[in-house]
């Protein structure tokens, strides 16, 4: 027989040998069909960049007619949920600092007078910018809402101080990131993401590489307890995540010149927590997977939600209720809140109590249940 | 005298699949005990549960005195237990590899003991190199000697010379006899008959099921085989053992070079149905007792006519299981 430079014989040979194996291994098999859906549901409902209903904070001194029909109008709009109708300057600021208003609308005291006498009272909009992306839209539009929602009360005998310009003189406040970088955001939030992928893949294959190799077998005849399994084999990785904060710090600092308003050793307590909770799931999958490429599959397949419903890709608030739901399980939600806050605008720990807690509590549930799942025999 | 292993009734299934099937077995104290048995005969599976990394179905019994269903913590640290296949890291050193094991089970003085390991194997000057590009027999002696670090009181040894060269099992061999003098004792897995023949004593495991035990020369009896050995030229030979295959009154044929095995447990049905080929041209009889592999094989076709063919094969790779 003439040996032909290529057989079809030869080659769905092999084709069917690879489609044998592809069968046996239904973990893979699983994953091809479920990563497709699981995109399709990330990318076509979650992920939109036109954030609507952001929260809102008002401090009205006015308490006028005029005062009431912009904030009506914001409301109306679709961009503005007003949050805290009527709070104090203080209050208004701390919960723009923890991040639980995107905005302070502040209406001098008068407002409504002036507008009738056409004085153009000023109104001041403070925007938390950390995030431009998430606020750009609704500040953008701003303007003509407040001008749309005057003219329509500006009428009858009023309508002579319809002025030609705009009725108020607008300030706007971007808080934390003035110039609206977007580096800003992106940059901290990279320490989350980075650690996040290193420690889950890392410590998912520790395990497994032990199991793959037959080296495990050895391990447990030894009088190595779990804990000090878990613990041993994920230490390391600690200080390889402790490494990488130095330089993505460093490099916002020197490249991006991003300031760190925060307080440098609350920053390192925070990505304490977060790495000991990604190395925690991370062991999790190393338990669960048979082989590095299983390990290595289910790493990925926790990570592109993490990366896509946290907020580090497309503004959380904008994101429909499930995926937020979603998005509040994922430790990297927690994290880049927290990391945000403490770099761009020097948050204590009062305001990141709430995603540190969070942290926490995800922490210890994904411990114990990984030590629960880890097996001193091989049954 | 005190038994190192005494266990009874030991059953392990995998799902439907009974591995190991009411197993009992004793291994003396000092003592080396061949364990041997065909593929997937359960040999493995029982290494395991002796060692407590496989919890047993049923039975029950004691490993140096401790219950091994309760206290796998305690014969843990008293077991050295070799892995099939080479469960040292590969990417280690091999001074690495014996400090990490010293310190995994706590014991003093690493630096020491790792130095005298390598001194005594020989190895000292070859102590930065990686475990990998180790040949298969300095694989075995250096996992043997990871084994017997922290100075256990048994050691369970699975198929621990399989690929090895003749040179290097005879030096694995002579290290386990010093080791089982000092007051060790060895329970090893394997198919070579040569080594089984070192064994103090012997276990044979077929299909999960322990078939017989005791010394080389008990076991030999114990199979009731009565063999006659013919030589002569290949040619004659291979007509005779087309002859005598299914005859009536032989049960085993069995060829091994310039000679054939020809055996059956019925030594009167065996000499009549030989008969009529003793004086066949070229070929030389005589009547040798049977050799240990002789008396394996055959005690396993009899457990295959009695438990059915089918069952048999069912269970053939439940060994990697």
């Amino acid at each position: 027989m003439v040996d032909r430079w290529f057989s079809v014989r030869r080659w769905l040979a092999l084709m069917l040998k690879e489609f044998i194996q592809m069968r046996r291994d239904r973990m893979t098999f699983s994953m091809m069909i479920s990563v497709p859906l699981m995109q399709l549901a990330l990318f076509g409902f979650a992920v939109n960049s036109d954030p609507k209903h952001l929260p809102t904070a008002i401090i009205d001194a006015d308490h006028g007619p005029f005062s009431r029909a912009v904030i009506s109008a914001l409301e109306v709009s679709g961009y503005y949920r007003i949050e805290a109708p009527n709070v104090s300057e203080q209050e208004a600021d701390r919960l723009l600092s923890a991040g639980s208003v995107q905005f302070i609308i502040s209406f001098p005291p008068d407002f409504s007078r002036r507008v009738a006498r056409g004085e153009r009272p000023p109104l001041l909009v403070e925007a938390d910018a950390t995030d431009p992306a998430a606020t750009s839209n609704a500040l953008g539009s701003l303007s003509a809402i407040i001008a749309a929602a005057l003219d329509r009360d500006l009428r009858g005998p009023l309508a002579v101080l319809k002025p030609a310009d705009q009725p108020v003189s607008l300030t706007l406040h971007r808080r934390y990131n003035p110039e609206g970088v977007t580096q800003y955001n992106v940059v901290p939030g990279l320490i989350g993401v980075v650690l996040s992928s290193t420690m889950v893949i890392m410590t998912a294959m520790a395990v497994t590489r032990e199991r793959e190799r037959g080296t495990m077998e050895a391990l447990l005849v030894t009088p190595i307890r779990p804990l000090e399994m878990m613990l041993g084999k994920i230490t390391p990785y600690i200080l390889i995540g402790l490494v990488q904060i130095a330089i993505i710090l460093l490099a916002a600092r020197l490249l991006f010149t991003i300031p760190l308003r925060g307080d440098l050793l609350l920053l390192m307590v925070c990505c304490l927590v977060f790495i000991g909770t990604n190395l925690a799931i991370g062991f999790i999958f190393s338990i669960m997977a048979r082989t590095q490429l299983q390990a290595m599959q289910m790493a990925s397949s926790f990570l592109m939600p993490s990366i896509l419903l946290s907020g580090f890709m497309f503004p959380y608030r904008g994101m429909p209720g499930w995926a937020q739901g979603l998005g509040e399980v994922l430790p990297l939600t927690h994290f880049l809140r927290i990391v945000r806050g403490i770099v761009l605008k020097g948050n204590g720990l009062p305001d990141i109590s709430h995603d540190l807690l969070a942290l926490g509590v995800l922490w210890l549930g994904i411990a114990l249940l990984s030590l629960r799942l880890y097996r001193k025999t091989l049954d | 005298m005190s038994m190192a292993i005494s266990v009874s009734g030991l059953t392990k299934r995998f799902g439907e699949r009974v591995v190991v099937n009411d197993l009992s077995l004793n291994v003396p104290a000092g003592q080396i005990m061949g364990f041997l048995g065909p593929n997937g005969s359960g040999k493995t599976t029982t290494l395991r549960m002796l060692c407590g990394l496989l919890t047993p179905d049923g039975g029950q019994g004691r490993c140096l005195g401790h219950d091994i269903r309760t206290e796998a913590a305690a014969i843990k640290r008293q077991v050295g237990y070799m892995t099939q296949k080479f469960s040292l890291y590969e990417d280690l050193s091999i001074q690495e590899n014996l400090a990490f094991f010293a310190r995994v089970h706590g014991l003093p003085k690493v630096g020491v003991l790792v130095r005298e390991t390598l001194e005594r194997l020989g190895l000292w000057s070859r102590r930065s190199q990686l475990a990998a590009h180790l040949s298969g027999g300095w694989k075995q002696r250096l996992a043997l000697a990871a084994c017997i670090l922290h100075r256990p009181r048994l050691l369970l040894l699975d198929e621990p010379t399989a690929g090895v060269d003749p040179q290097a099992r005879r030096d694995f061999w002579a290290e386990l006899h010093r080791l089982a003098a000092d007051g060790l004792t060895v329970l090893v897995s394997t198919h070579y008959m040569d080594e089984a023949e070192r064994c103090h004593g012997i276990a044979y495991l077929a299909y999960g099921t322990l078939l017989t035990c005791g010394t080389v020369d008990q076991v030999v009896a114990s199979s009731g085989l009565t063999t006659t050995r013919a030589s002569g030229p290949p040619e004659a030979l291979a007509r005779l053992h087309q002859a005598l295959h299914g005859l009536a009154g032989v049960e085993m044929v069995a060829p091994f070079g310039r000679a054939l095995h020809v055996g059956s447990s019925d030594a009167q049905a065996l000499g009549a149905a030989l008969a009529p080929f003793r004086h066949t041209p070229d070929i030389v009889w005589s009547d040798d007792p049977p050799s240990l592999e002789d008396a394996f094989i055959h005690l396993m076709a009899g457990v295959t006519r009695t438990q059915g063919q089918g069952q048999g094969q069912g269970q053939a790779g439940a060994e990697h299981g």
